[in-house]
């Protein structure tokens, strides 16, 4: 068993720690191309000479191909936001495809706190992830999404959401023009409905995956060091490094 | 935010994965090996036969103790998209500036170095070493040339750090903004105020036996004490790591009290631990650090000139080295802000396989750092013992007494919430110190840095800490600093100093903590 050098010891504690979701990460797939508009404030007033801050913003997300999406999940973020309203344009049903199907704007996250209090810090520069069994309405046939950013309070110069990332659902749908007899053979990726506290049948089985996984990836090392803290007997230093 | 099932998976398979391997790991799986020579386990109901074995014979209750000690530790888990320098402090200009403050003593240490011509580290010559083993028991009464050697930095110059945070995103120009503050930290950190430390201390109300209070000589003592120390017994007999918490909040019986601690921070004293130690020991013989120097000097100058602590002298070097050569410390950089110092073995070239942290436990002592080992000195006369302990207590509280971070037990927190809770609830108090310039943190800073050891009496310091082990928290440290100023409030308005303001409070000695702390956060009209 190769003894880790200290550095190294770090780095492999947290890799580790991150391989589990990692993997569950590119189980699925990458995230969607999209294209995230200029921000657009709404203020009352003449926006040029008023100097008071917007407390809301509008963002637009469109996706470049133009072809409808299921999403999954939508990962972000957060810059100083305190609430969030998503909304979405879908492409209504029973209509001929083409460009003049009717779309229409439903609300999915309405005032979601990201800030738990807007004036203080706690989740002002958080990750946040938004799944689809979260949302008011299924997220399907989405052709642009929309998000709303309110911050009122005028402690803070700016806000925003970054790094905006829309992830499809894994499985194939039947409006992309796949046949059938394909879709029935690749199996769908059931959402987990959770209420309360988890039945610990399912959480001991989904561990047993996610154990599985960590054991194909890793050979027998543990994490507990050996503790030697120099290198081959040596532990001379001159200086401290600065990098 | 992952949805629930999924998170406490994750948080599961994290901690199995951390225990593989461990000492515990190991003796539950030869537990288990042995008691199948067991007559009542039967081979149809294996699996639940030997989980009744474990269970019943108290190995249960060890994983339990293990599982809690894991999740105290570990921060919660984040979300999977957050890169590692978020978990350890998520808002940026905090990170930056603890950066730029870690530069800043890595340039004075390295300045120290090249003054004195002494190397950061090299190896002890043989005769040094057998000296060094010889006198082990009795180093203080060496007494090397420190004069060169200066602390790398004192909390003055910590708290000026603190002064300066600004967040960038935040509008300093308003006269009158959303939250006028008076005091000197200037970042938005949420902080608790009275209402809210009602809703989460509620043991600490008026009408609930402490520690510190109804253990009073001339109060009987089957009105609460002696009910409160069977208790305790109990609590030592079943082994149970988060009932020993929750009694401490209340306070804990100074018989009982070194166990209690051991308990909740399920510090063990088997051989394996006693062998961690010697290796460690060994250490400290074979390499001779710079920091070595900086140890000695801070003891000379602090625990030694203390009346409850100079006895101690010897333990505390035992603690303090040994703990700088200590590399399982490197695990709490994984949720401290702070980044250890690196370096590279001296005459090769730079590369990840002569990298080195030094110290080995990455942590670099300044002045008054060993006043977090010496109350524990009165707790434990093993050296071992008293030292996992102490190592298990830096790397769960006292660790954020020195780094910059928006953690709720982060000093920067406290700073503020003191602040706060002073200007909310004495304003003309504040308002009058300010004027004569005397900023109420200048003062209390040096309290909060060191959790109050060496300024309160032994016995109530404790007392303290009890509640910080109780309710897993520094806030209360904060609430005491403010409690403090409210109880010499009459005093303080007389001065017209900040000389006269300081020597109102220069002596904090005769102080009871848990009658102030309770008057402030139950008796305050809000």
């Amino acid at each position: 068993m190769k003894s880790l050098s200290q550095t190294n010891f770090l780095k492999e504690c947290h890799r580790r720690d991150k391989v589990i979701l990692l993997k569950r990460d590119t189980m699925s797939n990458g995230p969607v191309d999209c294209v995230v508009k200029t921000p657009v404030s709404l203020q009352i007033g003449d926006t040029v000479t008023d100097t008071l801050r917007p407390g809301v913003y509008i963002t637009d997300i469109v996706f470049p191909n133009g072809k409808p999406i299921k999403i999954q999940e939508m990962l972000f973020k957060n810059y100083y936001t305190a609430f969030l309203s998503v909304r979405l344009l879908r492409r209504e049903d029973g209509h001929q495809d083409g460009a003049a199907a009717a779309a229409k704007w439903v609300t999915c996250v309405r005032n979601l706190p990201l800030m738990a209090n807007p004036h203080t810090e706690a989740g002002s520069q958080d990750y946040f992830s938004l799944f689809r069994q979260q949302m008011l309405v299924e997220p399907d046939d989405v052709t642009s999404v929309r998000l709303i950013l309110r911050q009122p309070s005028s402690a803070w110069l700016n806000f925003n959401i970054e790094e905006i990332k829309i992830y499809e659902c894994a499985n194939e749908d039947a409006q992309t023009g796949a046949p059938t007899w394909l879709s029935s053979l690749t199996p769908a990726d059931e959402p987990l409905h959770l209420q309360g506290l988890p039945d610990p049948e399912t959480v001991s089985s989904s561990i047993q995956q996610m154990w599985a996984l960590t054991e194909v990836m890793q050979s027998n090392q543990t994490t507990a060091s050996v503790g030697r803290f120099d290198v081959d007997g040596c532990y001379d230093i001159n200086l401290l490094s600065y990098t | 935010m992952m949805d629930e099932g999924t998170e406490l998976s994750f948080t599961i398979a994290q901690i199995v994965q951390r225990f593989k391997g461990t000492h515990l790991h190991s003796q539950l799986e030869r537990q288990a090996k042995e008691c199948l020579h067991r007559p009542d386990i039967k081979l149809e109901s294996l699996k639940d036969d030997v989980r009744k074995f474990l269970k019943v014979s108290g190995w249960e209750r060890k994983l339990q103790n293990a599982v809690c000690r894991e999740l105290h530790i570990r921060p919660p888990p984040g979300h999977p998209a957050a890169p590692p320098e978020h978990t350890k402090e998520p808002l940026a200009y905090m990170r930056k500036a603890q950066a730029s403050w870690e530069k800043r003593i890595l340039k004075s240490l390295n300045s120290m170095c090249a003054e004195l011509g002494v190397p950061l580290a090299h190896k002890r010559p043989l005769p040094e070493q057998r000296e060094l083993s010889n006198k082990w028991n009795e180093m203080g009464t060496d007494e090397p040339d420190l004069s060169k050697f200066r602390p790398v930095y004192a909390p003055k110059d910590f708290l000026e750090v603190l002064i300066s945070l600004r967040n960038p995103n935040l509008d300093y120009s308003e006269e009158v903004s959303s939250q006028s503050h008076w005091g000197l930290i200037q970042v938005p950190l949420h902080i608790r105020d009275i209402p809210k430390m009602r809703e989460t201390c509620p043991e600490l109300t008026l009408t609930t036996g402490q520690l510190g209070i109804d253990d009073h000589p001339h109060i009987p003592s089957d009105l609460f004490e002696s009910e409160h120390v069977r208790l305790g017994k109990r609590v030592l007999s079943e082994q149970d790591s988060a009932a020993a918490q929750q009694y401490s909040r209340q306070g804990c019986p100074t018989g009982q009290r070194a166990e209690l601690w051991a308990l909740i921070l399920n510090s063990t004293n088997e051989p394996e631990d006693i062998m961690h130690y010697e290796q460690l020991k060994a250490g400290v013989l074979q390499h001779d650090l710079l920091v070595d120097n900086l140890i000695y000097k801070d003891v000379k100058l602090t625990a030694n000139n203390d009346d409850y602590y100079f006895v101690f002298e010897d333990f505390l070097y035992q603690v303090l080295l040994c703990f700088s050569r200590d590399t399982t410390v490197l695990e709490h950089f994984n949720y401290n802000s702070a980044t250890p110092p690196k370096s590279y073995i001296q005459g090769k070239e730079e590369g990840d396989e002569y990298a080195v942290i030094y110290p080995p436990n990455g942590v670099i002592p300044f002045h008054g750092f060993s006043m977090y080992v010496a109350p524990l000195c009165f707790l434990y006369n093993e050296p071992s013992r008293l030292y996992g302990v102490f190592r298990e207590m830096y790397m769960r509280y006292f660790f954020r007494l020195h780094s910059i971070s928006s953690h709720p037990s982060g000093i920067v927190s406290l700073c503020l919430q003191f602040e706060r809770l002073l200007q909310n609830h004495l304003p003309q108090l504040f308002y009058h110190l300010r004027e004569i310039g005397a900023q109420p943190l200048s003062i209390a800073f040096k309290w909060m840095v060191r959790a109050f050891s060496g300024y309160l009496s032994t016995d109530q310091l404790l007392l303290l800490w009890d509640r910080i082990l109780g309710y897993d928290s520094l806030e209360i440290v904060a609430v005491l600093a403010a409690a403090v100023f409210a109880f010499r409030a009459e005093n303080l308005m007389e001065v017209t100093s900040l000389a006269s303001a300081e020597a109102v409070l220069a002596d904090l000695s005769t102080l009871k903590v848990m009658p102030l702390i309770q008057i402030f956060v139950f008796a305050t009209v809000i």
